[in-house]
């Protein structure tokens, strides 16, 4: 097992008489061949044949209105396995001939098996599935795992393990709870959240950092503290007056014009209010600077071979205290987009939400794009337990809210491509 | 090689020369008992700001602090006394109570302790091997379905049903654990991830099971029948007292971890993989093979931590039964410094304050959340041996005198 996750990709050369190549990765291929067949023995033939599955795919005021449609569940969902299939069968044959197989590929083997599901999960159900609705709500629920994910990226980039996202996220959605309700301006609430989240990322790099203590235990405290205090505040502070404390006002929704009325993707993507746009610009301004700035170089350096930093003069531990507190500073920003509906706080409103930041981080192999798409997919897992829990399915919802923690074990183990940390996550630098 | 390449985070195995300031392990395993009882203190003084801040009188006191400051330090001294002496009242010594139920608090200390101390044993056996184990929450939870399981389904004779009862508990979380063990052996997937996430899938699973037949009663609460009584841990004391002799299975639990880490094999084998991985390697020890076995001795242990809430408190099984028993146990077992005996006293330290904090609640007006900030106070200043000098009068007044506290021991 662990001698496949190292062979190197192959890579098309001319074969020459006697030369040693690297052994081919089945791994993957036999992975998509799995999952093609199960979706086309479970989702294509165990469905019944006069079914039908409706879409909702239009909603009011875009420009074309798109009419509910139904397809016939079998012959769609077996239409969509066959081409799982077929691709399956592509890309055995091309890591059989040493090609690379395009990025793409996977995208698409993801999107059609998806949809096959779909098909499935909704055939024969008197309602229809309302995609705008999976799709916008998926992108909602995603917010803070994607700042959270940005958070521990910044954070392990510079070699500090980030467990305590999660006290983070509820520091942050404490404060932007408090904050916004005493001032009734659900900006001001917005702006005070990083403050929380810094806060709790200064003591954990400060533990780290000066007295060298284990980064992973001081972040599994850090979030029972956080827990406790925020707890104990709501429980006296908070209840003792809610309507002065516990009752924030909604961030407005700011529809980006012409954009925001295109179908399907203007309601999805630019009908929201001013944090999701937030995570745009923090995803986009973040993948430029980690990999193309002095900034990012420095940081990553410092993540990587500490010693070598401090040879061309980087200060090691300086820069790991600022990035951790920026990390937590991020991250309270995502606990900020937890309540930025206007929900009021509750003991442990995140719920294990920052655990599943720090695995779409790793899913994301450690850069802000991927992280980006591994918290739209656990958005979407998220989305769709609701949506389903509402229309009813066949599947049990605690099934697919296990999905993304499945999901990060398999990638943690090696089985969906190579996961590889910064080299010197969690160790203190000494000089 | 691969294994390490394929690591998520190296944090439990750093690399060889970095040892001395390795990690907290270290730390706490160096610290004596004056910074340990010295951070004890320092977190309950913390908290009772905490306690003081919430206090409607001292805040209502502290509009006028300047006018009558006496007013301010009376309502705060007050609120913190009631507060920490209801406390006391819950978990000790009911010094207001009538003849025989003075006693009562500390028998409800000793029955909150039994969990904490299986898992916490469990925890620490981890520890002492270099793995880090935050699973203990779900193997807790699995450990607790098991034993409902059986409770719930089999007739057995009386001791037969409790035991085959505690044995499926420790088979399954040893199970359950033992999946963190044999990825991080075959794979090398890093532990503290995978039981992070096997965690969230323990307690989905087991909030399925219990809308099943399987576990569930039949009505539309997530909620198991009552486990029969011949699988109950038999009471101690008598029916006034919820004592059960699952606590002496526990101190009997440690005993037992005591002689597997100091005087067996595998336990040498463990300590030597958590000293020094690659010098066991070398030396022939199968650190696979130990990961693998840490990791089903823990998780033994701790689905025994569940079977004994089940069993001996709480008889039927939720989705919140394991509460946080899982969390709360990280923190013994460091604060136990992953030895036996200390596991034993900082189990009965935080099962004194979950046995003592519903009364704060009622008699006070201090919600429980305040024992997860004194556990976590108490957790980061053992960990910090200087902080604690730092903030210590005790040290203080020694550097005054012209004695320099030691920096690598207090």
């Amino acid at each position: 097992m662990s001698a496949l996750t190292s062979t190197p990709p192959a890579t098309p050369q001319v074969q020459t008489a006697g030369a040693v190549q690297a052994r081919i990765a089945w791994r993957t291929p036999v992975i998509y061949g799995v999952v093609s067949l199960i979706s086309l023995v479970v989702f294509a033939l165990m469905t019944p044949g006069d079914d039908t599955t409706r879409f909702m795919v239009s909603s009011r005021g875009d420009f074309t209105e798109i009419a509910p449609f139904a397809v016939p569940s079998q012959l769609t969902a077996l239409l969509l396995s066959v081409v799982a299939v077929a691709l399956a069968a592509w890309a055995t044959w091309m890591t059989a001939q040493r090609v690379k197989v395009p990025a793409w590929l996977p995208m698409v083997f993801g999107g059609v098996v998806l949809l096959a599901f779909l098909v499935w999960v909704m055939a024969g159900n008197s309602n229809a599935m309302p995609v705008t609705v999976l799709l916008t709500s998926a992108l909602v629920l995603a917010v803070p795992l994607v700042f959270g994910a940005m958070a521990g990226l910044l954070c392990e980039r510079s070699g500090i393990i980030n467990i305590a996202i999660e006290g983070q996220l509820l520091g942050g959605a404490f404060l932007a709870v408090v904050v916004g309700s005493q001032t009734g301006n659900p900006y001001l609430g917005l702006v005070a959240a990083p403050l929380a989240g810094a806060l709790v990322g200064w003591v954990l790099v400060t533990f780290a950092v000066k007295y060298r203590i284990d980064q992973i235990i001081v972040g599994v405290v850090l979030n029972v503290l956080v827990i406790g205090i925020t707890n104990y505040l709501f429980s006296t502070v908070l209840t003792q007056n809610p309507q002065a404390l516990n009752n924030p006002p909604r961030l407005p929704t700011l529809p980006i014009p012409v954009l925001s009325s295109i179908p399907v993707i203007g309601p999805v993507l630019f009908n929201h209010s001013i944090v999701i746009y937030l995570m745009y610009v923090a995803v986009a301004v973040l993948q430029v600077m980690v990999f193309r700035s002095r900034w990012g170089l420095r940081m990553r350096s410092v993540g990587e071979h500490p010693k070598a930093a401090d040879t061309v003069g980087i200060n090691v531990n300086r820069t790991r205290v600022r990035n951790t507190v920026l990390g937590g500073a991020v991250a309270g920003l995502g606990g900020a987009a937890l309540v930025a509906a206007g929900l009021a706080f509750t003991k442990e409103l995140t719920s294990g939400k920052g655990y599943i930041a720090l695995a779409a981080m790793i899913l994301g192999r450690w850069s802000p794009k991927g992280a980006l798409a591994a918290s739209l997919l656990f958005g979407f897992a998220d989305a769709l337990r609701q949506v389903l829990n509402n229309l009813g399915s066949p599947v049990p919802s605690q099934f697919l809210a296990m999905l993304p923690y499945l999901a990060t074990i398999f990638a943690v183990a090696g089985l969906v491509g190579r996961v590889r940390a910064p080299a010197a996550e969690g160790i203190p630098y000494v000089k | 090689m691969t294994t390490t390449d394929t690591l998520v985070a190296p944090s439990a195995q750093p690399p060889a020369g970095q040892t001395r300031e390795r990690n907290l392990l270290q730390e706490v395993l160096d610290s004596s008992w004056l910074v340990i009882i010295l951070a004890i203190v320092t977190a309950l003084v913390a908290s009772s700001v905490l306690i003081a801040a919430a206090n409607t009188e001292v805040q209502e006191s502290a509009a006028y602090l300047f006018a009558r400051p006496s007013d301010f330090f009376g309502a705060a001294w007050d609120a913190i006394y009631s507060a920490y002496s209801a406390l006391f009242r819950g978990a000790v010594f009911d010094y207001q109570a009538e003849g025989v139920r003075q006693i009562r608090p500390i028998t409800e200390t000793m029955v909150a302790s039994v969990p904490l101390i299986f898992t916490g044993l469990g925890l620490a056996v981890g520890f002492r091997s270099g793995l880090f184990n935050i699973g203990a929450q779900g193997q807790v939870l699995m450990g607790a379905a098991a034993a409902t399981y059986v409770g719930i389904t089999f007739d057995l004779p009386v001791v037969v049903h409790v035991v085959l009862a505690c044995l499926a508990a420790m088979v399954v979380g040893a199970l359950w654990a033992g999946i963190a063990g044999l990825l991080k052996a075959r794979t090398g997937a890093n532990e503290v991830i995978v039981t992070i996430m096997l965690n969230s899938i323990a307690l989905y699973l087991v909030s399925y099971l219990l809308t099943t037949t399987l576990l569930a009663q039949g009505g539309t609460r997530p909620i198991s029948p009552k486990v029969a009584d011949t699988a109950w841990f038999p009471r101690m004391l008598g029916d006034s007292f919820r004592l059960h002799w699952g606590f002496v299975v526990a101190l009997l639990a440690a005993v037992g971890v005591w002689w597997l880490m100091e005087r067996s094999v595998l336990g040498f084998q463990f300590r030597a993989v958590g000293a020094n991985q690659r010098a066991a390697r070398t030396a022939g020890i199968r650190v696979n093979l130990v990961f693998v076995a840490v990791m089903l001795t823990a998780g033994a242990l701790a689905g025994m931590g569940g079977a004994a809430q089940i069993l001996g408190t709480d008889k039927t099984l939720q989705a919140g039964s394991a509460g946080s028993i899982g969390f709360d146990a990280i923190t013994v077992a460091l604060l136990g410094r992953s030895k036996p005996l200390g596991t034993v006293l900082a189990a009965l330290l935080f099962g004194a304050l979950r046995a003592g904090s519903p009364l704060m609640q009622t008699s006070a007006a201090t919600p429980i959340d305040i024992v997860l900030v004194i556990q976590a106070s108490i957790v980061l200043l053992i960990a910090a041996p200087p902080l604690v000098r730092a903030l210590s009068p005790i040290h203080w007044i020694g550097r005054r005198l012209g004695r320099s506290t030691k920096e690598a021991v207090a």
